[in-house]
């Protein structure tokens, strides 16, 4: 539902940066978006048309790039793989663990035509 | 990780920074958290709080959880003892903020239309419509609405979310950005814990410690007054961190394992 207050955000800060570059076309938007990132792939991927409609951004090609989900453990030190419900150390089982990827909402990259 | 020092870059992202440039195609790496515009009014928010020692709390539950019936309670039992405030989110009506003002506390009522969330520049707006000078503790009772809240900074230091004993105990598998956004979990609605045979608590606390999260868990009843001695405590141990800070020149965002964040930077 907030997909849309997000695709604004984007395509805000897409403008901005296309401007800087004194680019007329952003031709491939970038994003790096974890499993916590509380921000669904599929949904921001339907509501950037709407956002990007008359902006420079209009025909860009979105692609999401999810990231793993894993955790440091502070009881055992090990790094593992998590899902988003169980953020538990995969080797000892302890839940004082640190997330080490998995929560990015980020702009990574854009492809401009100057 | 900030967006300036380049810490945000680690060794899964490094190749885009150095991507190459092909005629008239050029490649930007931005690493720029995407809701950084709201980040920006959030700090701005936040700093407003701090230069007037204000310590913000954002309420975050379902619809129907008793985020207005906690507020009610906890202005009756402390507005003698501190200067209270409360910003009001939700769709439609004035009812939220018509019951603070009952109790005799200034509201300001956020009417969000469709909107699912409140967002750093509503908050902001609705800030110029209390008296921040004569305010302790301010409250953002934010849209009820166990998804997109988690997403966006207010500004606030610490963020509540409630489970109400008459949802599913396993509310924070199913909700786990949610669940893992609270400095404190409140479990509302415990007196009616002898007349619902599927509600576990220990089962509830289970699933909110799957999400590695370590903050402390209240059971309480706001309308029977029971176990809102901790609730209480809670409160005045963040007002007087919050004015530690503040003296200190300090201030704090909500922690979703700030030493995850630590992490993030030493990695790049």
């Amino acid at each position: 539902m907030h997909e849309l207050s997000v695709c604004q955000a984007l395509v805000n800060q897409v403008v901005e940066i296309a401007q800087q570059n004194s680019a007329h076309t952003v031709q491939v938007i970038t994003l790096h978006i974890g499993p916590l990132a509380g921000v669904e792939p599929a949904l921001l991927v339907s509501a950037f048309p709407l956002a990007a409609a008359g902006t420079v951004a209009a025909s860009a090609q979105l692609v999401i790039e999810p990231q793993p989900l894993r955790v440091h453990c502070q009881t055992c030190g090990a790094d593992s793989e998590a899902t988003p419900n169980r953020l538990l150390c995969g080797i000892c089982g302890d839940y004082h663990t640190q997330l080490i990827s998995g929560d990015e909402l980020l702009l990574a990259n854009l492809e401009l035509i100057t | 990780m900030c967006d300036t020092c380049g810490c945000n870059v680690t060794p899964g992202n490094r190749h885009l920074a150095y991507k190459p440039v092909n005629g008239g195609t050029s490649a930007v790496s931005v690493l720029k958290k995407l809701l950084a515009h709201n980040d920006d009014q959030a700090a701005h928010n936040r700093a407003h709080f701090d230069t007037r020692g204000i310590l913000t709390i954002n309420l975050m539950s379902s619809p129907g959880s008793g985020k207005t019936a906690l507020l009610e309670a906890t202005i009756d039992a402390l507005k003698d003892e501190f200067r209270l405030a409360v910003i009001e989110g939700d769709l439609e009506t004035e009812n939220d903020a018509a019951r603070i003002r009952a109790r005799g506390v200034p509201a300001y009522q956020i009417t969000t239309g469709s909107a699912c969330h409140l967002d750093a520049h509503m908050v902001h707006e609705a800030l110029h419509h209390l008296d921040l000078s004569a305010v302790d503790i301010l409250f953002i009772e934010n849209v009820g609405n166990l998804v997109c809240p988690a997403s966006f900074d207010l500004g606030q230091h610490r963020n509540v979310t409630l489970l109400s004993v008459t949802e599913g105990d396993d509310k924070p598998a199913k909700y786990p950005v949610m669940f893992r956004a609270a400095d404190v979990v409140v479990l509302s609605k415990t007196d009616l814990l002898p007349v619902l045979d599927d509600f576990d608590p220990a089962r509830a606390e289970q699933c909110l410690r799957q999400l590695a999260s370590t903050v402390p868990l209240l059971p309480l009843s706001a309308r029977k007054g029971q176990g809102m001695a901790a609730w209480y405590d809670w409160l005045r141990s963040e007002l007087a961190a919050q004015r530690a800070r503040v003296s200190a020149g300090q201030t704090v965002k909500p922690c979703i394992q700030p030493d995850g964040a630590r992490l993030h930077a030493e990695v790049g």
